[in-house]
């Protein structure tokens, strides 16, 4: 069960300040283990190479961490005689965690039960997550003095803008572009702080929209509310879609979100070698946060002839070396308790895999990118309770969290238009859906880099050639030689400079959030010109300085060697360094990446062995395959509510929230007509809590006491 | 527009309609099962928590009952499905003397009919249930033989069956209106085509007036809502359904049990009755249930709760059903006002109403069905509904 004796802790980060708390002791299954203050007992467990938390009930299966958010209860454990999810739940001094084998025991003894009474509350305006939608949509109610109450199950505001450790793109004016997620995701806090209308509860998950206007909450994860708001605004983002495959439930497989969570936010490292499966902006980003926590990549797999993320986000890793398998699908994962060996195909033109192309891969974890749904579970019922209820962010449309800080504004002026009884806003909200569509927009066409004519003075060179919705080089130029017009933040940047006015700062080379600006200087030596890179990797400048290594062009192609003679580190440089070459002039403007060390993963290609497959499985909670629901749907079911009926598929802890999108894959492949199709029912709870929490007053306690045995 | 002839029509594919069906195809007859959803059992026995006991009041509803007890308990073994079949029995647990009352003059009727059922002291009580509260206690009854099983997975395995003979179900077809020729049914025209028939079988449920209506029969069933719960599933460490009949605050009973995959399913009648077709859950329903549940099992605090839902009862004057032909109306059969116990009587109203279409009904039928007949005097009034 214990992958490994080694601190699976990052000890050093490019970009976050390595800060425990107190260590704690605490027992894994009579075992004893160090963690620290403020760690969740998943990351815990992973730090000390403990990886499966629990068999199923059903067939014993290996069960561990999948989503990291509180949402599937794969990763539930016994702590002290109770399950509790271990993604949610700290680590304290003393704490004795089991396995969660199968059915556990209720414990007789119940000694000491604490009841808290039910809150009762009536508000303006009740905003569900505070992710970046959801926060900005509270600072503008905030702002106009609007009573608001903001409710998050996570113990920071921020949603997933705490696990991106990258700068945003975007526009700098509207929002934040340039700056990294966990700085935006501060700002939006401070900013909300000044807002004393606004009252926050973290720790305290939404657990039901009831048909009388009520929002259950469970407060501090301890004591139960019921909201009446007068409106409702659903910001809970969005929920990774699961893939099917042999093996997709193996422990060491992660959703992109738990892999971030336990990296960027715990600073742990879930495995040396990952495989990841998916080349949306999601999959190259967790793939760039890999290499920065030191995990090797084995590879990336795309479905698509191309990766659907930004292009600058895919140079940079291939830069370092990721190994990029387009036109490929995963076939298998590969392990018996813990996931050990991928098996990758190419796919042909219809997407089916072509079995001679087969190669396995070894990694000892699995990254799943495949794409995101809306958590929209409580806006479709309080639509259909009548609440007055308004979307922001995800949970009304996928897109990049810039786009979500947009969306959240939009949102909250549409609720102020309709509490002020006003149409003051909505030119303003015109305004917004403008620039959120460009936000939204997907990469548009990739151009020819222009080659440089004059290869003389010092100028900065555009590695950028896919047109995003990204503009921060443009405002970090003294002297306004970078240009992107305001009107269309798409376009690419164009740097005009006829009188030589670059001085060679190079602060569009640290802040381009791309890192696809390098800085060619040519004053004192024209043949041998200075290349300044930028690095988000942890670089120790004394090993470097005075070395040759390989550099590559933008796209990681190696097209020489330079020698490093300067690396500028400081404080002021956002976590990044600058890396200075010496190199000739025919690949000096070309070089934007430089390889300190061969990153490929020893791996076995096309060695596949013939075993025997084991199960895709749809339903997590309730262990049901692919095979069992194709089979009912070839049989005629054909309804999504009896297929639930008849295997449990979405009756399990999570009610679906995953393996509702598999199963009308499923009906898709077998040609079930969508129209047919009706929704799983969507019933309170969003999540299971304790029944006592439901003890409107402590009447029980005394009877309790008498009772215990 | 399809025409089809079938020796019998049964309009709702619900907890009574597919066991019907079963019995009907299973006789050899040409049996077209209509509904309005897009599958079986998409409307209250999907809500139905799935307690089976043959301790009634009513003497009808027992016989009925110890049938389906019967076909339920030998399901898997004649028929090879799991239908999740628990023999947990039923308690009714008291704790004030006027149900110590009540439930023993009931209990002296029940084993006049030869029930096996006991009233237990406090201290037997507990053995057959540890974790019951014992304070207060007084005792209560006890029928071992009463069970449970899962809703979903027995009305799945009746279908199966009943399509295996041949049964046809439409679903997504709703009735538009009777045709009627000298008085007496003849088809019904639905939003997807015509069908004849000679025996029309209303097993609408909750909707069962509704439908009689279209038909020009005025049946009195009003639907009432329940609300239910589950928890979490654990260890098997309560074996019968526990029912406790004082009325408490908005609730004028409660009932629970571990269902066999080890999750506690549990329920109430709301007092005032909740009545229309709303099964929207309400911010009510966990409160005041979970004090219920904790009053009466305080192990249970820490148990997590899965889900609630709410379902419909149809609801009759006296709780009781209404089964077999309707006086004014031939062609019509009723198998509806099942009192939220669509699921208990399923079976046994299915092999009932087979042997009553087929012409081979028992004596003892024969004597339910003038029992339970829309023409019935309303007198009493079922004491456990």
């Amino acid at each position: 069960m214990k992958m490994t004796e080694k601190n699976n802790r990052i000890q050093a980060h490019p970009i976050l300040t390595v800060n425990r708390g107190k260590k704690i002791h605490f027992t894994w299954a009579d075992q004893p283990c160090e963690g620290f203050e403020n760690e969740t007992i998943a990351s815990a467990l992973i730090a000390n190479g403990f990886h499966i938390f629990q068999h199923h009930h059903k067939d014993h299966s290996p069960q561990g961490l999948y989503c990291a958010n509180g949402q599937c209860s794969q990763c539930l454990v016994l702590v002290n005689g109770y399950p509790q999810k271990a993604c949610m739940e700290p680590i304290h001094e003393g704490l004795q965690i089991q396995p969660l084998d199968g059915y556990y025991t209720l414990p007789a003894n119940v000694p000491n039960v604490v009841y808290f009474p039910i809150i009762h509350k009536q508000i303006k305006v009740m905003i569900i997550g505070a992710g970046p939608a959801g926060l900005s949509a509270a600072i503008e109610l905030g702002k106009q003095g609007i009573k608001t109450l903001l409710v998050d199950d996570k113990n920071q505001p921020g949603g997933k803008l705490v696990l991106q450790t990258h700068r945003f793109f975007g526009s700098k004016e509207f929002v934040y572009a340039g700056t990294r997620g966990i700085d935006i995701a501060k700002n939006l806090s401070n900013e909300l702080g000044q807002n004393p209308s606004v009252e926050t509860w973290l720790n305290s998950p939404a657990v039901a929209v009831f048909s009388d206007h009520k929002v259950g909450v469970l407060k501090d994860n301890q004591q139960y509310a019921l909201i009446e708001p007068e409106i409702l605004i659903i910001a809970t983002g969005a929920r990774e879609k699961s893939l099917r495959f042999p093996g997709n439930t193996l422990p060491g497989i992660f959703g992109a979100g738990a892999f971030q969570t336990l990296l960027n936010r715990d600073l742990v490292i879930p495995g040396q070698t990952f495989f990841i499966v998916g080349g949306g902006n999601v999959g190259l980003i967790a793939a760039y946060h890999a290499l920065q926590a030191g995990i090797q990549i084995a590879g990336l797999a795309e479905i698509l002839p191309q990766c659907g993320g930004y292009k600058v986000h895919l140079d940079k890793i291939k830069r370092l070396s990721v190994p990029i398998y387009t036109s490929h699908t995963i076939l298998q994962a590969h392990g018996t308790e813990h996931v050990n060996l991928v098996t990758i195909a190419k796919v042909n033109d219809s997407f089916r895999p072509i079995p001679s192309s087969k190669k396995t891969i070894a990694c000892d974890g699995v990254l799943i990118a495949a794409g995101l749904n809306p958590v929209n579970e409580f806006l479709y019922q309080a639509q259909e309770f009548g609440f007055q209820v308004f979307a922001a962010g995800d949970a009304e449309e996928i897109a990049e969290a810039s786009a979500a800080i947009i969306s959240g504004r939009i949102t909250a002026k549409k609720v102020l238009s309709k509490i002020l009884n006003t149409q003051f806003f909505n030119d303003e909200i015109e305004d917004l859906l403008k620039f959120k569509q460009v936000l939204s927009s997907k990469p548009g066409e990739t151009l020819k880099s222009k080659p440089s004519l004059t290869p003389a003075g010092v100028k900065p060179i555009f590695h950028c050639v896919q047109e995003i919705p990204c503009n921060p080089c443009s405002g970090l130029c003294a002297q306004h030689l970078i240009q992107i017009p305001m009107n269309n933040i798409l376009s690419i940047p164009d740097f005009i400079d006829p009188d030589g006015k670059c001085t060679g700062c190079a602060q569009c080379v640290i802040g381009c959030p791309g890192l696809a600006i390098t800085l060619v200087d040519y004053r004192k030596d024209a043949r041998f010109p200075i290349v300044t890179l930028p690095c988000e990797l942890t670089v120790n400048k004394d090993a470097i300085i005075g070395r040759s290594f390989p550099v590559t062009d933008f796209e990681g192609r190696v097209i020489g060697i330079a020698e490093v003679i300067h690396v500028i580190q400081s404080a002021k440089m956002d976590h990044t360094s600058l890396i200075k070459l010496i190199a000739p002039v025919e690949i000096a403007e070309k070089i934007a990446g430089i390889q300190f060390e061969k990153r490929i993963a020893s791996f076995s290609e096309n060695t596949v062995q013939d075993e025997i497959k084991s199960q895709t499985m749809l339903c997590r909670c309730e262990r049901v395959s692919e095979q069992e629901i194709r089979d009912l749907i070839q049989h005629g079911v054909h309804d999504l509510n009896l297929i639930k009926a008849i295997t449990r598929a979405g009756m399990g802890a999570c009610g679906g929230k995953t393996c509702e999108s598999l199963i009308l894959q499923i009906m898709r492949e077998e040609g079930v007509s969508q129209a047919e199709v009706i929704p799983l029912s969507k019933r309170p709870l969003a999540m299971e809590i304790t029944l006592k929490t439901f003890i409107e007053t402590d009447t029980v306690l005394g009877k309790t006491e008498n009772h215990d045995s | 527009m399809i025409h089809e002839n079938f020796d019998t029509i049964i309009i709702g594919a619900g907890s009574v309609g597919v066991p019907t069906a079963f019995f009907l195809a299973k006789a050899g007859l040409k049996v077209l099962v209509l509904d309005n959803r897009p599958s079986i059992g998409q409307a209250s026995n999907k809500a139905a928590i799935g307690g089976i006991r043959a301790t009634h009041s009513d003497p009808s509803k027992a016989w009925l009952c110890q049938r389906s007890l019967q076909i339920f308990s030998t399901w898997k073994e004649l028929y090879g499905d799991e239908i999740e079949w628990k023999k947990g029995g039923y308690v009714y647990a008291v704790y004030r003397k006027e149900e110590e009352s009540s439930l023993k003059a009931l209990l002296a009727l029940q084993k006049s009919w030869k029930m096996n059922i006991d009233w237990l002291d406090a201290k037997a009580l507990l053995e057959v249930i540890p974790d019951l509260n014992a304070e207060g206690l007084l005792g209560g009854t006890y029928s071992p033989d009463d069970g449970n099983a899962s809703p979903l997975l027995s009305l799945f395995a009746f279908y199966k069956h009943a399509l295996a003979h041949h049964a046809k179900f439409h679903f997504n077809e709703a009735v538009i209106e009777f045709t009627k020729q000298n008085g007496k049914l003849t088809g019904i025209q639905t939003t997807k085509g015509y069908y004849s028939s000679d025996i029309i079988i209303n097993a609408a449920g909750a909707w069962a007036g509704e439908l009689g209506k279209l038909a020009g029969i005025p049946i009195p069933i009003n639907p009432e809502s329940h609300e239910a719960g589950i928890t979490e599933p654990v260890q098997p460490f309560m074996e019968p359904m526990i029912v406790d009949i004082r009325p408490m605050g908005i609730t004028s009973n409660f009932y629970f049990y571990q269902h066999a995959t080890g999750q506690i399913l549990f329920c109430f009648s709301p007092e005032p009755p909740i009545q229309g077709f709303n099964t929207r859950v309400t911010s009510d329903f966990l409160p005041t249930a979970a004090q219920r549940l904790l009053d009466l099992i305080p192990r249970l605090q820490n148990i997590r709760v899965r889900r609630a839902w709410r379902g419909l009862y149809p609801m009759t004057p006296d709780g009781s059903p209404f089964l077999g032909p309707v006086l004014d109306t031939p062609g019509m059969l009723l198998a509806a006002g099942m009192c939220g116990q669509g699921f208990m009587l399923g079976p046994g109203v299915g092999e009932l109403l087979a042997n009553v279409v087929t012409g081979c009904s028992s004596e003892a039928q024969q004597e339910i069905l003038q029992n339970l007949s829309l023409s019935r005097s309303i007198s009493r009034v079922e004491m456990l509904k």
